[in-house]
């Protein structure tokens, strides 16, 4: 979704393209914080200084360095990147962020802590639904304005919903609203801090913050540097990629290759791979113990949910690997020297990509910047001659249900007749949190429940275009 | 009379940055101004380098006429002027 928030970054990461490949980076780096906020222009926070100090930060991020590691403020984004040895042969995922997310302090406006307060929305009523309704005895009416004594206040909300004025609101803080695992917290600074034990990656405190004060750790300039070393780097498109662009996917992969990837394909077909293999995985299972149930494994932050919170639903998520991990494979099978590059919509995939030897992860923003940079539209591509297209369930991996249905029907082939009892949690908040640890409890309805971070699936990710 | 002609740019920067939610401006067109304008969708436009890359999306007017950061708020109320003015 377009806002201020997503326009910086993007417009960041263009710039950066172009003066990659104008090979004027490292000077110009410094630069781009003040030529965004000349003295005198409007500023979008307090005044221009603290814009470039925040652009400075953004920057900082989009060369993969941890905002929170800051040692030594008086040092250059130029020498950031002199540090960072581009060129000098480091191999990419050795570099990989373990952290993909990074707060950075300066830009966090402190939200004040969610509170239920009356505004002058209020008219003092004479039905007073608000003092009726409240079950703590919270209301009073002073001066013909209802009050709500905030050391009584449970955030109930029963007193929003009763009144007719709309007058009673609760405040929020987003990133913490957002996090479905209380990850995202104010420290003793009342500055947002992640507590990475805690949190699974799934980016939701990222698309929130109304202030963009959480940032990803690009890999995107490790990409254009791998490039410019001749390195022989593959696109793995997520199947999400679809109606991300103009165009259709085969133009998408074509205009991968012409932003000089050495090759392009499709995860679709690996996520071919994984419905096979899952299905297989899932019949063993059944036979074994028919009382038992599945889990799948292809949404990372939903993996990352289970190993640091869910710990009694580890045996229960399938083994198969996810349509990247097959997806890298198959790149390595065809040739063993060529660099991965997963390209999707997801935060955690890069958190996933670590661990299974991905080299490098770029959102679908950072191929778009990589792809405006280079004066590419993909709409004026020829399509991509591929082999052969992936099959259309496994394009749909990338849609809620989509998984189960996959699975499904690759049973169904296999076992005419075969029953597949499917749940599906299409987005991981709070309220599925609570739902599936009562699962974990032993309470699980079904056989098989998908599970996808993001509602609606992989195509609203957090570094979706659309 | 002649038609008013709007230039869309979908180039990949403009896209990234706002084009997209233009896409559909063909449809929110006044169903009498329908005939007096052209829309067309172009490949980039290289405003964003010849002028400046934070002013994208660009919209064009009759070859000429240049919208930086155009919503299609901005770009509905240019063509409602530009019909009133040209009839």
């Amino acid at each position: 979704m377009l806002n201020g928030s997503t326009f910086i970054r993007r417009e960041l990461m263009i710039r950066i393209v172009r003066a990659f490949d104008d090979g004027t980076l490292e000077t110009e780096l410094d630069q781009i914080p003040i030529k965004l906020r000349p003295k005198n222009s409007v500023a979008s926070r307090c005044c221009v200084y603290h814009d470039r100090a925040i652009l400075k930060y953004r920057l900082m991020a989009l060369l993969g360095v941890s905002v929170e590691d800051e040692t030594d403020e008086s040092k250059s984004l130029s020498a950031y990147y002199a540090e960072k040895a581009w060129g000098g042969g480091v191999a990419g995922h050795a570099d990989a962020p373990h952290t993909p997310l990074s707060v950075c302090g300066p830009a966090c406006s402190g939200c004040p802590d969610a509170k239920v307060v009356s505004t002058p929305n209020c008219r003092g009523c004479f039905a007073r639904p608000c003092v009726y309704n409240c079950p703590k005895k919270a209301i009073s009416v002073v001066g013909g304005q209802s009050v709500i004594d905030q050391s009584l206040c449970i955030k109930c909300g029963k007193c929003i919903t009763a009144c007719p004025y709309h007058a009673i609101v609760k405040t929020t803080v987003p990133c913490e609203d957002a996090c479905p695992v209380g990850a995202i917290r104010k420290n003793e600074h009342g500055v947002a801090e992640i507590d990475f034990a805690k949190c699974i990656f799934c980016g939701k405190c990222f698309a929130a913050c109304p202030f963009a004060a959480v940032m990803e750790r690009s890999q995107l300039v490790d990409v254009l540097a791998a490039m410019k070393r001749g390195e022989k780097l593959v696109a793995m498109v997520a199947p999400a990629a679809a109606r991300q662009f103009p165009g259709k996917i085969e133009q998408l992969l074509a205009a991968c290759a012409k932003a000089g990837f050495g090759d392009v394909m499709e995860v679709a077909l690996g996520a071919e791979m994984t419905t096979a293999h899952e299905t297989e995985e899932f019949i063993e299972r059944m036979e074994k113990d028919p009382k038992t149930f599945m889990t799948t494994s292809c949404c990372p932050a939903w993996v990352n949910l289970v190993g640091k919170h869910l710990p009694a639903l580890v045996d229960h998520v399938s083994l198969t690997p996810s349509p990247m991990v097959y997806a890298r494979e198959i790149v390595k099978a065809k040739d063993p020297d060529a660099k991965t590059v997963f390209i999707g919509p997801c935060v955690a995939k890069r958190s996933e990509a670590k661990r299974k030897d991905v080299d490098y992860v770029l959102s679908f923003e950072e191929l778009g910047a990589i792809l405006a940079g280079r004066k590419i539209d993909v709409i004026a591509c020829e399509p991509w001659p591929v082999e052969r297209p992936a099959n259309p369930t496994a394009r749909n991996y990338a849609k809620s249900c989509g998984v189960t249905e996959a699975v499904l029907t690759e049973a169904t082939a296999k076992i005419p007749g075969f029953k597949l009892d499917a749940k599906q949690i299409n987005g991981i908040d709070r309220k599925t949190c609570a739902m599936v640890k009562l699962y974990a409890a032993g309470k699980m309805p079904v056989n098989f429940l998908e599970v996808m971070a993001c509602p609606g699936g992989c195509q609203n990710g957090p570094c979706s275009l659309a | 009379m002649e038609k008013i002609k709007v230039e869309i740019c979908c180039g990949t920067a403009c896209y990234l940055l706002g084009a997209a939610n233009l896409m559909s401006i063909e449809d929110e067109i006044p169903a009498e101004f329908r005939d007096k304008v052209e829309i067309e969708a172009r490949t980039c436009l290289e405003l964003c380098e010849k002028e400046n890359l934070g002013g994208a999306p660009y919209v064009r007017f009759n070859g000429e006429e240049i919208m930086a950061q155009a919503t299609s708020e901005k770009v509905l109320a240019r063509i409602e002027e530009l019909v009133g003015g040209a009839a």
